[in-house]
């Protein structure tokens, strides 16, 4: 097992990397021999140097910056998104009452209400926790709900026979039951995390990867703009990352992957 | 142990309600085996529901252990049950499946709970799958480890419905022994949902025959002595009871 690893590593993300080599060499190539102007596609290289050359900034400054309004946001949606989960489970009229208004909210552009959050929040933190907050915290509701509301009618009769309550039924088989559902929404939420704080340093903010990228956008420095780019994509492929390994410890342990 | 009389249910709400069952009466003594059997859809399972407490009847009297209880839901807790599936789930270990019960009680200190289901485990055959998840055990192990969570409960009464329905002839076969030899010492008092009238005839003491709709109850004395050995598949004695009691189901059938 443990020396096949390596080999099955290679099959597993082996054509990934390699397409993913091929593009960055055309790249390199073309932007190389000047077939487009730099400020319109840096060179891979170029953006190697650049985060190289602003490292002190980006990781320093911006980074922090936009990882506290990440963690603050991810951490308020799955407290608050669990709790709704839960609540609408338990009392369906909640359900019911807020299921329609939920899907409203993700279908409301946040862009266009980014004059109302700076009247809010103003300029501070919370203007961008609000945006990350209505982007991130609906697929955890919706895993949540979900997962709580599959069918366990068997398995509800069968504890009721054993006396048990609503409170128990809910904790020995509803939470174990809806883990999985719970865990697919917590790994969308992750990724939406950082998309939704940089939609919200782009309206209004002094710090911040995507105040960065955007400020080096509108001065043609592309290479450091694709520098913050892909800072903020290593950061929302290693969140997601975290979350999936934090649901194969804990379904390791219940014997999922047995 | 349990007195049912003249008991009734149908399905439905209104002017709408389709009939299951009606004048439905039986008595069951402490520490019988009885076995309900009859045609799918006459409403086995619906009778050990309203036993256990999880459906309402319309008409008809329960009395558990000498008390009559004023809604089914009182009776909830006190009979174990045991569904057609094994309903084991499938994140807990054998013995966390086991315990499940006691955990939703803890009416006593966790180790003498743990103490009682590993001497079941041994008595039921079970030694050595007491970590294992459900999914690594075969059908036949798994049915055994639902039987031992039902009878875990701590209740006297046990609702066992259809347990070896859904196995393989073999396996039934290996497991209705099983339960025959298991049963003398475990001092319960049994209810049994079966289709297998051999299974019926070889496990119980006597047999309910149930009809559906209007039909009612059929007392069929099975009788035959113990302690039994499975080899009374075999005998004159044993093939004459099982032709009465399959005349009996098919006469009520067409009636």
């Amino acid at each position: 097992m443990r020396t096949a690893a390596p080999r099955s590593l290679l099959q597993h993300y082996g054509p990934a990397s390699l397409l993913a080599l091929l593009t960055l060499a055309v790249w390199e190539t073309v932007a190389r021999l000047g077939l487009v102007p730099p400020f319109i596609l840096p060179a891979p290289s170029a953006v190697c140097k650049a985060l190289l050359e602003e490292r002190r900034l980006l990781f320093g400054v911006h980074l922090p910056a936009t990882l506290l309004e990440v963690l603050t946001g991810f951490a308020l949606s799955v407290v608050c998104g669990c709790l709704l989960g839960i609540a609408m489970h338990l009392f369906s009229p909640l359900a019911k009452a807020l299921y329609p208004l939920l899907i409203i909210s993700q279908t409301v552009p946040l862009i266009a209400l980014s004059p109302l959050f700076i009247m809010w929040f103003g300029y501070t933190l919370w203007s961008k926790v609000a945006v990350v907050f209505l982007t991130a915290f609906f697929p955890v509701v919706i895993g949540t709900y979900d997962g709580l509301s599959k069918n366990t009618d068997a398995y509800r009769e069968l504890l009721l026979t054993y006396g048990a309550n609503r409170w128990q039924i809910l904790g020995k088989v509803g939470v174990p039951l809806a883990l999985p559902s719970f865990f697919s929404g917590l790994k969308l939420s992750a990724v939406y995390c950082v998309i939704g704080a940089t939609i919200g340093e782009w309206l209004g903010g002094s710090q911040g990867l995507g105040y960065f990228s955007r400020r080096m956008a509108g001065n043609l420095q592309s290479a450091k703009m694709f520098a913050a780019v892909v800072l903020l994509s290593v950061l929302g492929i290693l969140l997601f990352l975290a979350v999936a390994a934090l649901e194969k410890i804990i379904l390791k342990k219940r014997g999922r992957y047995s | 142990m349990i007195n049912i009389s003249n008991l009734s249910y149908a399905f439905g709400t209104g002017s709408s309600r389709t009939p299951v069952f009606s004048g439905l009466s039986m008595n069951v003594q402490r520490g019988e085996f009885i076995s309900v059997v009859g045609g799918s859809g006459c409403g086995k399972s619906t009778l050990f529901k309203i036993i256990a407490g999880l459906l309402e009847p319309d008409n008809g009297r329960i009395t558990l252990n000498g008390a009559e209880s004023a809604t089914a839901a009182k009776r909830l807790g006190s009979v174990a049950y045991m569904p057609q599936q094994d309903l084991l789930l499938p994140w807990r270990t054998v013995m966390d499946n086991c315990l499940l019960p006691w955990e939703l009680k803890r009416s006593r200190p966790k180790a003498a709970a743990v103490a009682e289901i590993r001497t079941l485990l041994q008595r039921f055959g079970l030694e050595g799958t007491e970590g294992a998840y459900p999914q690594e055990l075969s059908g036949g192990m798994r049915q055994r480890v639902a039987v031992l969570r039902t009878v875990a409960a701590g209740n006297d009464l046990l609702l066992l419905d259809e347990p070896f329905g859904a196995l393989d002839a073999i396996t039934k076969r290996s497991l209705q022994r099983w339960l025959l030899e298991l049963w003398a010492e475990l001092d319960k008092t049994v209810l049994f949902i079966t289709h297998d009238l051999e299974e019926a005839l070889l496990l119980s003491d006597r047999i309910y025959l149930m009809t559906g709709s209007g039909g009612g109850m059929q007392e069929f004395p099975a009788g035959l002595p113990r302690p039994r050995h499975h080899s009374l598949n075999y005998q004159p004695q044993f093939a004459a009871l099982r032709q009465e009691l399959e005349l009996k189901l098919y006469e009520n059938r067409r009636s």
